[in-house]
């Protein structure tokens, strides 16, 4: 490794180049992009697919619904989406209750088998408490995580950034744990970027490869870049994209802002420090410095 | 007989299969997963799985989601 690219080793595995081999491992599933993308609230089905096709993801997440059978000939988001080019991550968004999270997964993973995807064998597991916050209930989604993990799902599992609650979801056998940076679709960005270093902290002891995603509340692409700069593995929005006035040129800062994170993540900030420290010489200049 | 199909009454011939009653519905077989009475009813078994009277169907497909 050249000295102009001084990444440390114990961040990144070994082997490749650094770019090449920095993956987003899940479980069983690797990824080539750290972002996930919702598919949710575009305008329209032809704009969703362009901003995702422009954020750089490989994954992509989707919720279940009931089939809308008045209107039999209305569009199905299936038909603008390339099944081969996307691992689709199945939701349980809506869901208020364990029991109802296991059937929504349930269903989830028999239409990506249908479908043939990668995607049939994990969750992205989402158990609220009300519809105003739509924070989640961690009683109810530790209860659901362990339900989905004995049925042989994977499970990555949107909590809050509370270290505790996500300690006790890896343990009931979550593959990833998503903290919250704020809540869903608000757009308010890292509220606490404390606890999410808390998080990663516990979450990574003794298993620094373990990911940790956070899902929720990004709003722009500095949102992002923050987050990734903490050490997350990842980032998931959707609300970021799609609503913003262009979503297109935002799919594309989304994109940049991970990269941007990553990379200084990797690369190692300055420390933060209270007075000046001079980039010029201090010695050898002509003026005389103030007493 | 009567049955419920995400939660809308439908009257549907005696006997009918779950693969019938999608052809009925004009909804694509592989964008769809079944449920009836709350437990899933994989797609190999829509063809043989026969409804009853009072059945409680949910139909559902992907769609956008976060």
């Amino acid at each position: 490794m050249s000295t102009s690219m001084h990444v440390p080793d114990s961040r990144l595995p070994e082997g490749d180049p650094p770019r090449a081999r920095d993956f987003l491992q899940i479980g069983t599933h690797r990824l080539a992009s750290r972002l996930i993308v919702g598919t949710g609230k575009y305008s329209s089905y032809e704009l969703m697919g362009e901003a995702l096709a422009l954020s750089g993801t490989d994954c992509i997440t989707v919720a279940v619904r009931r089939e809308r059978l008045i209107d039999s000939r209305g569009e199905n988001i299936l038909d603008f989406i390339d099944t081969n080019r996307y691992t689709l991550l199945p939701n349980t968004a809506g869901c208020f209750s364990a029991e109802d999270a296991v059937r929504v997964a349930r269903l989830g993973r028999e239409i990506l088998l249908s479908l043939e995807n990668p995607g049939a064998d994990w969750v992205k597991l989402e158990v609220l408490g009300d519809t105003k916050t739509l924070l989640p209930d961690p009683i109810a989604t530790l209860q659901a995580t362990e339900l989905l993990v004995a049925e042989g799902f994977q499970v990555l599992c949107y909590t809050s950034d509370d270290p505790m609650a996500a300690k006790r979801l890896k343990q009931a056998g979550a593959v990833s744990v998503m903290p919250a940076g704020s809540p869903i679709g608000s757009g308010q960005g890292i509220l606490n970027p404390n606890n999410i270093r808390i998080c990663l902290e516990y979450l990574k002891d003794g298993d620094p490869n373990y990911p940790v995603i956070v899902d929720a509340g990004v709003g722009t692409a500095s949102d992002v870049t923050i987050a990734m700069e903490l050490g997350v593995d990842g980032v998931l929005l959707n609300t970021g994209i799609a609503h913003a006035a262009d979503p297109v040129q935002m799919a594309l800062a989304m994109k940049a802002g991970i990269e941007a994170g990553r990379l200084a993540y990797l690369a190692g900030r300055i420390p933060k420090k209270l007075y000046a420290t001079a980039s010029s010489p201090e010695t050898g200049t002509i003026a005389p410095k103030p007493r | 007989m009567n049955i419920l199909v995400n939660g809308s009454p439908r009257e549907v011939p005696e006997g009918t299969t779950i693969a019938q009653l999608l052809n009925q519905l004009e909804v694509t077989a592989r964008h769809v997963a079944v449920e009836v009475n709350l437990e899933l009813v994989p797609r190999a078994r829509h063809g043989e799985h026969k409804l009853h009277e009072a059945d409680s169907l949910e139909v559902v497909t992907l769609v956008g989601g976060g």
